[in-house]
């Protein structure tokens, strides 16, 4: 059983490389609520390493990190 | 119950350190506030020097970044990076011969720079553009306009355009753009996280 997180918004960053992910990300987090949940989905390996950094930079807090195959989700929270 | 009767001896209690430590504290008070004034902001701030597509892109990938990181970010351009701002689409009248002749030679915009190393007579640099749009690797051009869209400004030195001739008016409509000399640079370099030479 998942603990099926929901996110209140879906961003599709596949076949986004560096430093797209973190950039539309940046852009995206400002167009949910304080509180609300991005869910990330990327294909670019640079990304595993950034969104963790990006987070840390930026305040906001990765709640969860899911590996599909070359795929990654990262479930953001805005936080500020 | 007050001073009359006490004496330098009769120092034995709070009083006397309390007002140690309050003038103490006042001290460090304004010795913080002076230290907070000099604290660099949340900036990088980035010299671009070189006029390659390779380090082009990687001088913008990083503003880009760091924008999105939060960061305050500011490009100069000067010497070798200066000619990557000319628009491609405008031209500029009343040069002289030297700057004519820069302006020919010189890359008119980043459509026109190359990579710093297997060019290979433009080989290369075309090899390279075709394999980061198949890897949707964004172009030197939609590097700058993302940029611009972010905040990035970019300052571009006043003494390179004098040197090769160019022109305000031949360069390219971004959003943030101004020009300056090295002590722009120095200023907001100096009050910078982050600085960097490219």
């Amino acid at each position: 059983m998942s603990d099926a997180l929901t996110a209140d918004k879906v961003m599709d960053l596949k076949g986004l490389p560096c430093p797209m992910p973190v950039v539309k990300v940046s852009k995206g987090i400002k167009e949910v609520q304080v509180g609300q949940v991005i869910q990330a989905i990327t294909t670019d390996p640079g990304a595993r390493t950034d969104f963790p950094a990006w987070a840390k930079k930026t305040g906001n807090e990765i709640l969860k990190t899911e590996d599909n195959g070359d795929e990654t989700s990262f479930f953001i929270k805005r936080t500020t | 119950m007050d001073n009359a009767a006490e004496t330098m001896d009769t120092r034995a209690g709070s009083a006397p350190d309390l007002k140690e430590i309050q003038n103490q504290v006042l001290e460090l008070k304004t010795r913080l506030d002076a230290l907070a004034k000099e604290a660099p902001e949340d900036k990088l701030s980035m010299i671009v020097f070189s006029g390659d597509l390779d380090k082009a892109l990687a001088a913008f990938i990083i503003a880009t970044g760091a924008v999105a990181m939060g960061m305050d970010v500011v490009m100069f351009f000067t010497f070798w990076g200066t000619p990557v701002l000319r628009d491609k689409d405008k031209k500029a009248g009343g040069k002289d011969m030297m700057g004519t002749m820069f302006g020919t030679m010189l890359p008119k915009g980043a459509d026109q720079v190359k990579l710093s190393q297997m060019n290979m007579a433009g080989m290369g640099t075309a090899m390279m553009k075709s394999l980061m749009a198949k890897k949707n690797v964004a172009s030197l051009e939609e590097m700058i306009e993302m940029a611009g869209e972010l905040g990035v400004r970019i300052v571009v030195c006043e003494m390179s355009m004098d040197l090769m001739g160019f022109k305000h008016e031949e360069m390219i409509d971004y959003p943030h753009l101004s020009y300056g000399g090295v002590a722009t640079f120095l200023e907001e370099a100096g009050g910078s996280r982050v600085q960097l030479f490219i």
